[in-house]
């Protein structure tokens, strides 16, 4: 019944192609890296990563209408912001150890207050917050494509080249130090990819939701699976197909696609949770 | 008490504490070559921390300690650490190889995945301590004994020469307990082991030498434990069971 209400539209309009191709390139990235922060418990880390984002977004859109610097891409500051959250909690959660949930939930919020006091002082462009808290996959450009892209291949280049390290690391850091692996720096590197993998996710369901599309799947996949690389191959595979249902069952009721994404996702979750039950 | 040559593992006038309380106070020991020592005291004492110093872990605030004549940092590859399992993520999506894989870190490749020969060690460390047929099986799903054998296989496959287990037989049955010395008889014979036991673990009669945490650190032959020993470090009067009468090895002293 949905189905001929998608599958007619996509034929012919590009921005619908657009829009299932990024679906299916944020998988590889969502699935690689999600499962990394389900096992190593890192979830609230990633939430913080992504709300601060929109103090990037903010800012970059305030440059932009304000002083006039329109070359500065919004991914562009949504990357800078997340790197610089991600090492700040990275930093105090190695240094300072007591108090990581408090630092966590100050880069939150803060981040969020920045952004919306930057959106509010950038002269008609309030359209624009609605977009980056609840993402807008219909507007996914092509160089917007490219960039998913090139994260995605990067992500699977670093993944197979330290996944030894960052399983260690995941497992039993304390024993992984002692075999020589330096743990604190592929700690940051966990961070890092954490905080790219936010930055393009955000296009799909917006800051808000990033936390559950990053983190669902995987861990839905943990409960189907028994080994890490399967779990992220599962993931990616969960991942990849959620969007496309989500941005096709919310296109005839015209309903907000990065929301049915989420609801749908949020649903299997809980459903292979049940199901497994212990 | 530093007459022993070469020893393994050494603390000179070692001082430890943390947040101004001593844990730890000139302790002086020498642990020799093919030792197996078991390290027993209350809860509370410094029996983990021992360890820890051992491994680096922990920094001591006064002395020093040798792993194999080095600081414990240079030697860390040289040392096969057994922790408890108890803290690691029950639904962790690892099997048992991917964990015994681990201890193959700083041997193997340090880009890209593993190597055969890796793999072949880590299988064969798997058969060493008796579960070469579980390889491929869940972490989550062993039973207690077979995720402590696991953990001591990821430690051999780091091809060590002295063995740390932190409390290796909690929560244990009986008879895989006995199982599991059988192991460890067998591994002494080329690694030397030092092992936190979570009661008088030195009942076995394997251990050669006990260090007696508690105000003090005393290393005894187990020929010299007595009653009084016990009764001074639990600080109760407890019954000390001897298992034979084998006297202990030449070589140690207090």
């Amino acid at each position: 019944m949905l189905t001929p209400a998608f599958l007619g539209p996509l034929a012919t309009h590009a921005f619908l192609q657009y829009a299932l191709l990024g679906g299916v390139l944020v998988a590889i990235p969502c699935g690689l890296v999600g499962s990394y922060v389900v096992i190593r418990r890192i979830s609230y880390i990633a939430g913080a990563i992504s709300h601060s984002v929109l103090a990037g977004l903010g800012l970059v859109q305030y440059l932009r209408v304000v002083h006039g610097v329109t070359w500065l891409s919004p991914l562009a500051g949504a990357a800078v912001a997340a790197l610089l959250s991600a090492s700040v909690i990275g930093w105090v959660s190695l240094k300072l150890r007591q108090r990581e949930d408090t630092v966590i939930g100050a880069v939150w919020a803060v981040g969020m207050a920045a952004g919306i006091v930057l959106i509010s002082l950038t002269p008609g462009y309030a359209a624009d917050l609605m977009s980056y808290l609840f993402g807008n996959i219909l507007m996914l450009t092509p160089r917007d494509l490219i960039l998913i892209g090139a994260l995605g291949v990067a992500v699977v280049t670093v993944v197979t080249l330290f996944h030894k390290q960052l399983l260690a690391v995941c497992f039993d850091d304390e024993f992984a130090s002692l075999r020589g692996v330096r743990t604190s720096r592929y700690y940051f590197l966990l961070l890092g990819l954490t905080a790219l993998t936010v930055v393009v996710l955000v296009s799909v369901v917006g800051i808000i939701m990033v936390i559950a599309l990053l983190t669902l799947p995987a861990a839905t996949a943990n409960h189907l699976t028994r080994r890490l690389s399967h779990m992220m191959i599962v993931a990616a595979l969960l991942c990849a197909g959620l969007t496309a249902a989500g941005l096709a069952l919310s296109y005839g009721p015209d309903l907000p696609a990065g929301a049915v994404t989420i609801l749908l996702t949020g649903a299997l979750y809980f459903a292979t949770a049940l199901f497994k039950k212990r | 008490m530093t007459s022993v040559p070469n020893p393994v593992l050494a603390f000179h006038d070692l001082d430890f504490g943390y947040d101004g309380r001593r844990v730890l106070s000139g302790v002086n020991l020498a642990i020799p070559a093919g030792d197996f020592v078991s390290v027993v005291g209350p809860n509370g004492s410094g029996k983990t921390t021992l360890l820890k110093l051992a491994l680096g872990l922990l920094k001591p605030t006064a002395g020093e300690v040798t792993v194999f004549g080095e600081k414990p940092e240079r030697a860390r590859h040289r040392i096969g650490y057994v922790p408890q399992h108890a803290h690691l993520d029950p639904l962790f999506p690892v099997s048992a190889l991917d964990v015994v894989l681990m201890g193959r870190l700083g041997l193997g490749p340090r880009l890209g995945p593993w190597r055969g020969r890796d793999r072949d060690a880590a299988r064969a460390a798997l058969a060493e301590v008796g579960l070469g047929d579980q390889a491929d099986r869940h972490f989550a799903a062993l039973s207690g004994g077979q995720k402590q054998r696991t953990l001591i296989a990821r430690s051999l496959a780091g091809e060590p020469e002295l063995l740390l287990l932190d409390e290796p037989t909690a929560g244990l049955d009986a008879h895989v307990e006995e199982g599991f010395f059988r192991l460890l008889e067998e591994l002494n014979r080329r690694l030397t082991i030092i092992m936190v036991s979570h009661d008088l673990g030195f009942v076995t009669a394997l251990v050669r030498s006990v260090i007696c945490v508690g105000q003090k650190v005393v290393v005894h032959p187990t020929s010299a434990i007595t009653g009084q020993v016990i009764a001074d470090l639990y600080g109760a009067d407890m019954r000390l069971i001897r298992h034979d009468h084998r006297c202990s090895e030449e070589g140690h002293e207090c």
